[in-house]
């Protein structure tokens, strides 16, 4: 309650005082609904930067200033909530959304009104908008070498492609679908399942996953399942004894955060695809877990990729923000492509033209104590906003440099933009 | 003719490689201790190397251990399959661990018997293993525990031989099936050696094994069997005649009993999500059927019953089973002086608007949610499942029934029962249906209405607190817990007809099934809104659900 209190009180403030010499942060994040339970966490993120920002002396000589407000996991209200902190607020940047959905609604009101934003979760692709930033990754810097990781180490020859009903996991499964298929993949060996949101009762489904996987070529299952739903999918792996040997699980939306909801014993050895653990080793790393410990005053939160994503997106910003020696963000946006950040996997993000950044691939297996295990990593990989599995995205690309192109869809056989905004 | 000579051959190999076996056995047992010194040394320097090794050092550290016959082998891998092999950061000292309840570390040495407590963990470093190496371990740990003394043991151990049924471990199953007692496990013994034959042996081995596994379900059966029916690229197939004839009519049995099973689990799946539908709408079939409430809030009723289960094993952590017994009364007590409060404080003021209850109860789901969100967090919380709530009652090799499913279904017709004796056998019940049938009448006659609204009220609460016990061991427990099942618990009593708990039995049990063996057709997505738009056409045939009520009462 005391926290709750402390919160709204600094929202309060942060919305009365109205001093010009701050710079003003926007954190666009669901505080309540059904996505409060991840995006709560990086508006603390966020904030906690802010105050480590603050503590170095600011940024240009002015203190950062957070302007926090809920969108209640509502994505019209995304939208409204993005227009309030541009025209009312006049923050200098957002750090925003989680669900694909509701960065598409906040879309068009942040290109409208030209302002800027930080998006730091994985996602599908094809998308490059001129004011985003994408600091998650792209497909192809977690959803294909994590299939390569399966079909090269574990001889994977039968794929389950299962997702929550939404845009992330049918685009991504589309890609790994056409993947699959050009590496040879026959399509009787290929299963793809479909399930709303928060489903809860996964006993046919996991029983056809282990009829599939009975048929003596070695199965793994690759889930964009989406929160929630996960915790009782795990669970029913667990009880009907599915183990990570017989059929290996690779998940891209199963982080620490999630595993802290439950009981992970039976979930050993199954696998998490992203770009950040944390159980990295590095210098970096321990200082950031040793930070937020200390600011969020609990000992037992983990840290998880989405964090590290707003870290980059975060230290990035500063970054160009000195670079250009102003917050506008015609002259930010610009300072932006090239700059190298230090993530915290002991190597280095660049922001590229194409507003995404670069990326190593760690693949992990979960312990039972909730963490990773990194078993498998990549040297940093360039986030490319249109895939090449796919062959009417192939030949786009997205470049906000090159004043030839100077667009996020640029068709390289028409030689020409496609008008739409993004 | 060929055959019989080629037969032989084989026998005389068998028995040659067996005999070869024994003495090398045998010269393997007295060098064993002429060089046990020297060996000591070797095997601890070897095992010593998998401190700070890479994951693919590992593996080649663990191959070459295989290869000495040592006691202290057993504990390594089986350690190293738990994860509990860990080293000293500093000494890269080999130590097998115990973790403690405060995230420190009981120690002991794998080579030094020196046990410390409470290692904090920062100074420890666990070797690394991954799901390949976890299985080539638990093959190479099948093969030294077929011999065990433990049934249960060997008979793991044979089953996990299934797959890899290489020559080395058919002459192993061979000498365990000549000093074996137990018929199961010789029963075992004869499936794994017919599945090498028809593996690798000729036509009358496989006729021969096909025999003997004519029935058999386990899946690696099938495999092979289909294996055998196999064309090659004219259209011919590869197999004697006689083999492929056999083997189809074997393939066509074992194909007729995966549909019957498949059936039987999907029936099963069905019954339990049933359950699952009965306990969230008993609750509601009480206060929307009975007092006509519309109770928006019931969903948070069930998530209080799951939060309240979540708080008593916070209380008692040692005692799983306990604390999930504990929780069935606490949950119900909780819910229902909830339900109690919110019967006083709110809808006593609202009867007989039914739009107003309906905002007002939304309003209260709404400010319970986010009351929990500031109490526990918007994280969700973990409610263990006790141990004899989890894994899954294997009836044969393809159908098993999982033990939490199992336990919800028996609790959900326990509490239905219940439900049903107050309502007809207690002095509570007959005030209940007395003023749910004609309320100033039951006033005329002394029954303190108000009174009895708020029981009412109480009961149905508490029931839905029941009802998040159950799923809190199916589900997440968070603050979203009830929003995702307060439309189905609405459908189940609507469609069960109003009023009537008969008809919520039956109707929560029909969707369930017919809910499951849809979605292997059209998917899960598909087969909500199939039940869904389904439901909807049969109200408009029969608007009072399956079972109306009937009688003056119903009006």
């Amino acid at each position: 309650m005391k926290k709750l209190v402390a919160a709204c009180a600094l929202s309060l403030a942060a919305s009365v005082s109205m001093a010009a010499d701050t710079i003003k942060v926007g954190v666009l994040h669901s505080l309540s609904g059904t996505m409060a339970i991840s995006e709560t966490t990086l508006k603390d993120t966020v904030l906690m930067m802010i105050e480590d920002q603050n503590a170095k002396g600011g940024l240009l000589g002015k203190k950062l200033e957070p302007v926090v407000v809920d969108p209640a996991s509502n994505w019209p209200l995304f939208a409204e909530k993005a227009r309030e902190l541009l025209v009312k607020e006049k923050v200098d940047v957002i750090f925003g959304a989680w669900t694909s959905v509701s960065r598409k609604s906040v879309l068009p009101v942040i290109e409208e009104l030209n302002g800027l934003m930080f998006y730091p979760v994985q996602y599908e692709g094809e998308e490059s908008s001129k004011n985003i930033f994408y600091t998650g990754a792209a497909p192809n810097q977690q959803a294909i070498p994590a299939v390569d990781y399966l079909a090269d180490e574990l001889d994977v020859k039968r794929w389950v492609l299962a997702g929550t009903d939404y845009v992330y996991p049918r685009t991504t499964n589309k890609i790994l679908e056409a993947y699959l298929k050009s590496k040879g993949v026959a399509a009787e060996d290929i299963m793809i399942n479909y399930t709303p949101f928060g489903h809860s009762d996964w006993q046919g489904i996991v029983s056809s996953i282990k009829k599939f996987g009975g048929a003596g070529k070695k199965t793994a299952v690759v889930s964009t399942i989406n929160g929630d739903a996960n915790v009782p999918f795990y669970k029913e792996l667990g009880n009907q004894g599915v183990s990570a040997e017989d059929i290996p699980v690779v998940a891209f939306s199963v982080g620490e955060e999630e595993l802290s909801g439950f009981d992970t014993k039976p979930l050993v050895g199954h696998l998490a695809a992203w770009n950040y653990f944390q159980s990295a080793e590095s210098d970096a790393n321990d200082e950031f877990i040793e930070k937020w410990k200390a600011f969020i005053k609990n000992d037992d939160r983990v840290t998880n990729d989405p964090m590290e994503a707003t870290y980059i997106g975060f230290k990035a910003w500063t970054k160009a923000v000195e670079k250009a020696g102003s917050t506008e963000v015609d002259k930010v946006r610009p300072a932006m492509y090239g700059i190298k950040v230090p993530n915290l996997t002991g190597g280095v993000a660049e922001v590229l033209p194409n507003h995404h950044f670069t990326k190593p691939v760690l693949i992990g297996e979960i312990q039972a104590d909730g963490q990773f295990e990194v078993v498998s990593s990549t040297e940093e990989v360039a986030g490319d906003a249109w895939t090449d599995h796919l062959t009417e995205s192939a030949k786009i690309i997205s470049d906000w440099k090159d004043p030839s192109v100077n667009c996020g869809n640029y068709n390289t056989e028409t030689k020409k933009c496609s008008g739409q905004n993004f | 003719m060929f055959d019989v000579i080629h037969q032989e051959k084989n026998n005389k190999i068998a028995s040659f490689f067996s005999r070869l076996l024994l003495v090398f056995s045998i010269l393997f047992f007295t060098n064993s201790i002429q060089a046990q010194s020297v060996e000591d040394a070797s095997f601890s320097s070897v095992a010593n190397q998998l401190a700070g090794a890479k994951l693919k050092q590992v593996s080649a550290i663990v191959d070459s251990l295989t290869q000495y016959d040592d006691e202290r082998l057993l504990p390594i891998l089986k350690a190293m399959l738990e994860g509990s092999l860990y080293y000293e950061k500093k000494s890269k000292r080999l130590v097998f661990t115990k973790k403690l309840e405060d995230k420190s570390f009981n120690t002991n040495g794998v080579f030094d018997d020196k046990p410390v407590e409470n290692v904090k963990k920062n100074t420890l470093r666990k070797v690394k293993t991954n799901n390949k190496l976890r299985s080539s371990i638990r093959k190479t740990v099948a093969q030294i525990t077929l011999f065990a003394n433990d049934i249960a043991v060997r008979e793991k151990a044979i089953k996990s031989m299934f797959d890899d049924l290489s020559k080395e471990n058919v002459a192993l199953l061979n000498q365990l099936k000549e000093t074996e007692k137990s018929e199961k496990i010789i029963e075992l013994i004869n499936t794994a050696l017919a599945i090498s034959d028809l593996k690798n042996g000729d036509v009358s081995l496989r006729l021969q094994a096909l025999k003997k596994l004519e029935g058999n379900l386990e899946p690696v059966v099938r495999n092979e069997v289909t294996k055998l029916l196999e064309k090659d690229s004219e259209g011919n197939y590869k197999e004697d005649a006689l083999v492929v004839s056999t083997a189809s009519k074997v393939l066509q049995s074992i194909e007729e009993n995966v549909k019957f099973y498949g059936y039987l689990e999907t029936l099963f799946f069905g019954l339990s999500l049933g359950s699952v539908l009965l306990l969230i709408a008993a609750g509601l079939a009480i206060t929307f059927g009975v007092m006509g409430v519309i109770n928006m809030a019931h969903g948070e009723m069930i998530m209080l019953g799951a939060y309240t289960t979540y708080v008593i094993q916070l209380l008692l952590p040692n005692n799983l089973a306990l604390s999930i017994l504990l929780a069935i009364p606490a949950a119900f007590i909780v819910s229902a002086s909830v339900g109690i409060l919110i019967e006083r404080g709110v809808i006593q003021f609202l009867k007989g608007r039914p739009l107003e209850t309906l905002l007002a109860t939304f309003g209260i789901s709404l400010i319970l949610q986010q009351c929990v969100r500031s109490i526990f967090s918007p994280l969700n919380r973990q409610v263990a499942t006790p141990e004899f709530m989890s894994g899954a009652l294997e009836i044969n090799p393809i159908f098993s029934i999982t033990y939490n499913r199992l336990y919800i279904l028996i609790f959900a017709l326990v509490v239905f029962f219940l439900l049903q004796l107050i309502l007809r056998k207690t002095s509570l019940g007959l005030n209940v249906r007395a003023v749910s049938q004609n309320r100033d009448m039951a006033k005329c006659m002394g029954i303190r209405t108000e009174w009895v609204d708020a029981m009412t009220f109480g009961l149905g609460s508490g029931i839905a607190g029941l009802a998040g016990v159950a799923l809190s061991q199916i589900t997440n427990v968070g603050p979203n817990l009830g929003q995702a099942y307060i439309i189905d618990s609405f459908m189940v009593v609507v469609f069960g007809g109003v009023g009537n708990l008969w008809g919520m039995l039956v109707g929560g049990f029909s969707l369930g099934v017919l809910n499951k063996f849809l979605e292997p057709q059209t998917g899960a997505v598909l087969a909500n809104i199939i039940i869904l738009v389904g439901i909807i056409l049969f109200i408009q045939k029969r608007p009072r659900g399956l079972f109306p009520q009937k009688g003056r009462a119903a009006e």
